[in-house]
């Protein structure tokens, strides 16, 4: 299992990936993406009970769903960093022919997608169906889902916050990406989303709260966010991220939401994090 | 009457479903159901009794009940969704599109009250677009039953398919005229009736319609052939082709708009193998409205006569 300072290894060269990816093809979304590294490595590296080869059904095994897909740069970078497919290939993203489409997908047989995301609003309530079908198989294996904030503006988010606490869907850990950002905006000037910690609360979840870009913080909230699981509750953490994170110019605003960075941005950017695991 | 379909009682075609439901469940541990609110008009509760732990209430949440069956369907689980069509197709339409088609989850999408013969309820709730919508998704694979024992065979049918398939069934009894010993092959379509003159196409509740039209023809001595499709996609091309080979002249008959349905696939196939002149039975770029079934299928000319008027009209047009 690696060690708090090994994760900040492989968060600094997951980082490097998400730059080089999104430069390399000048489309992508690397705020989001930067934001949520530290979580997805600690995630992969530190908290899923997965197994390779990557098995659609999942039996036995933890799963992870990804609904804000459009962060689908770190996905890749932490799947692939962890085997699931060669690193290599994360060269292909977003270009003609690559299994790393521009919003993740189970259509060209990318190991460790299980559906496909990218138009909001929808990966909570396959994580659900997910949970549930784990729950009638006996299967202890939990579900982790990731969810942006302004995606919370869609109305099935709410449908499938409902749900799952009176199905006592109690297998499940959602994470809420809150950087308070979005396409157009702050969410606050966007679409407010007011107490979130209380909407969460009155739709009847265990809510924690972490700072999501600080490694230790991230490890000992999923933690604690596991031992909550199966009393009859759903659990969701709020987890403050900083856009853009690790990328000094890309931080403080949503400007780099959907932004690839130019040839001298991307040298700035890559100066910034060290090359750990050799890049792809 | 036709001589090898007699009309051998009356049921809906949702009971057809609830029938099958059960008895899918009864061959097949995997298969649960969902239900978004409508388990008495989708027919679900002797599935609900028999196997109460592979049943899922959503409420009125149809999006949420997509996500969570193609989640189901991720971990190894045949889902049927129930609801109305209209709630099954166009609601849903985004969460279909991604969550189940593009992410290839075997989902079986159940849509009662289709189309004009939910009736009094009028056109808020009765689609007439659905079967369009639903065959444009690649991979998804449209179903249309005729009767109660179609739909009840098909229902247990599709769960031997891998793959989202969208099952439209509806709300009025209606004659039953397939055998219930008839197997149930998805894509292949039913040779009802041989005739020599035109050929008849239907789909849904207008066959039982279609056969008394061909009845009628037969008295005014034109011999029409009557072909029950009840797979739009993929639709049985060759039974369609050697057909109009024979008789040059096709009319189509389904309880759906014309742009979309049944009729424009079998355009779009003759179009490309063998132009033919054809006339459509079918609800004419309008909505419903409040009645009942009968007085709804006439007002908006989906009637036996229509079909009949549909025939004679297409065989002047014959080359």
């Amino acid at each position: 299992m690696p060690t708090n300072e090994e994760l900040k290894k492989i968060a600094s060269q997951v980082r490097r990936d998400i730059i080089r990816m999104v430069h390399q093809c000048q489309s992508g979304h690397p705020g989001g993406s930067l934001g949520c590294t530290d979580y997805m490595v600690a995630l992969y590296f530190h908290v899923l009970h997965h197994n390779l080869p990557f098995s659609m059904e999942g039996k036995g095994e933890d799963m992870f769903f990804l609904s804000n897909g459009h962060i689908s740069p770190v996905w890749y970078s932490v799947l692939s960093r962890s085997g699931y497919f060669p690193t290599a290939e994360l060269g292909t993203f977003r270009k003609l022919n690559s299994r790393l489409q521009g919003h993740p997908t189970t259509h060209e047989g990318l190991p460790g997608v299980r559906v496909a995301s990218g138009s909001l609003g929808q990966g909570m309530s396959v994580a659900i169906g997910a949970a549930m079908a784990k729950k009638m198989d006996n299967d202890a294996g939990l579900i982790y889902v990731l969810t942006g904030d302004g995606e919370l503006d869609e109305g099935q988010v709410w449908e499938a916050m409902m749900s799952a606490a009176h199905h006592k869907v109690d297998n499940m850990i959602v994470t809420v990406d809150w950087n308070g950002q979005q396409i157009d905006g702050a969410t606050k000037d966007v679409m407010s989303l007011g107490d979130l910690d209380a909407k969460w609360k009155s739709f009847g979840w265990m809510v924690l709260h972490m700072n999501g870009n600080v490694m230790q913080e991230v490890l000992d909230t999923l933690a604690q966010a596991k031992a909550l699981t199966g009393k009859g509750q759903p659990v969701v953490i709020l987890m403050k991220t900083e856009m853009g994170s690790g990328v000094d110019f890309m931080m403080g605003s949503h400007h780099w939401h959907g932004v690839a960075p130019n040839d001298e941005q991307k040298d700035k950017a890559l100066a910034q994090l060290e090359e750990t695991l050799g890049d792809y | 009457m036709l001589t090898d379909f007699p009309v051998t009682g009356k049921k809906a075609t949702r009971d057809g479903f609830g029938d099958g439901l059960l008895a899918v469940g009864q061959q097949h541990p995997n298969v649960v159901a969902l239900c978004a609110d409508l388990i008495g008009s989708l027919k679900m509760n002797a599935f609900i009794k028999a196997f109460p732990e592979r049943f899922i209430q959503t409420g009125i949440a149809e999006a949420n009940m997509m996500g969570i069956a193609a989640g189901l369907a991720t971990a190894g689980k045949i889902p049927y969704t129930g609801t109305f069509a209209n709630f099954s197709t166009g609601r849903v339409y985004d969460q279909i599109r991604q969550s189940i088609a593009y992410s290839d989850k075997n989902v079986k999408i159940c849509a009662s009250h289709a189309g004009l013969t939910l009736g009094e309820d009028g056109a808020t709730h009765q689609i007439l677009e659905d079967i369009g919508l639903m065959k444009m998704l690649p991979g998804m694979t449209v179903i249309n039953p005729c009767d109660y024992n179609q739909t009840k065979a098909a229902t247990i049918a599709i769960a031997e398919h891998h793959g989202p398939v969208y099952l439209r069934f509806g709300r009025p009894s209606w004659p039953i005229v397939i055998p219930d010993t008839m197997p149930f092959v998805i894509g292949k379509g039913i040779m009802m009736q041989e005739g020599t003159d035109v050929t008849i196409i239907a789909t849904g509740h207008l066959v039982a319609y279609a056969m008394e039209a061909v009845e009628k023809l037969k008295e005014q001595g034109i011999s029409a052939e009557l072909i029950n499709i009840h797979t739009i996609k993929p639709l049985d091309e060759e039974i369609v082709l050697d057909s109009v080979a024979k008789t040059r002249c096709v009319v189509t008959a389904e309880e759906h708009q014309r742009n979309g349905g049944l009729g424009d696939s079998i355009a779009q196939l003759l179009a490309r193998k063998n132009p033919t002149p054809q006339e459509y039975v079918a609800v004419n770029d309008s909505f419903g409205e409040s009645g009942t079934p009968d007085q709804l299928l006439l007002k908006y000319g989906l009637g036996p006569t229509n079909i009949v008027d549909a025939a004679r009209d297409v065989l002047k047009r014959k080359r």
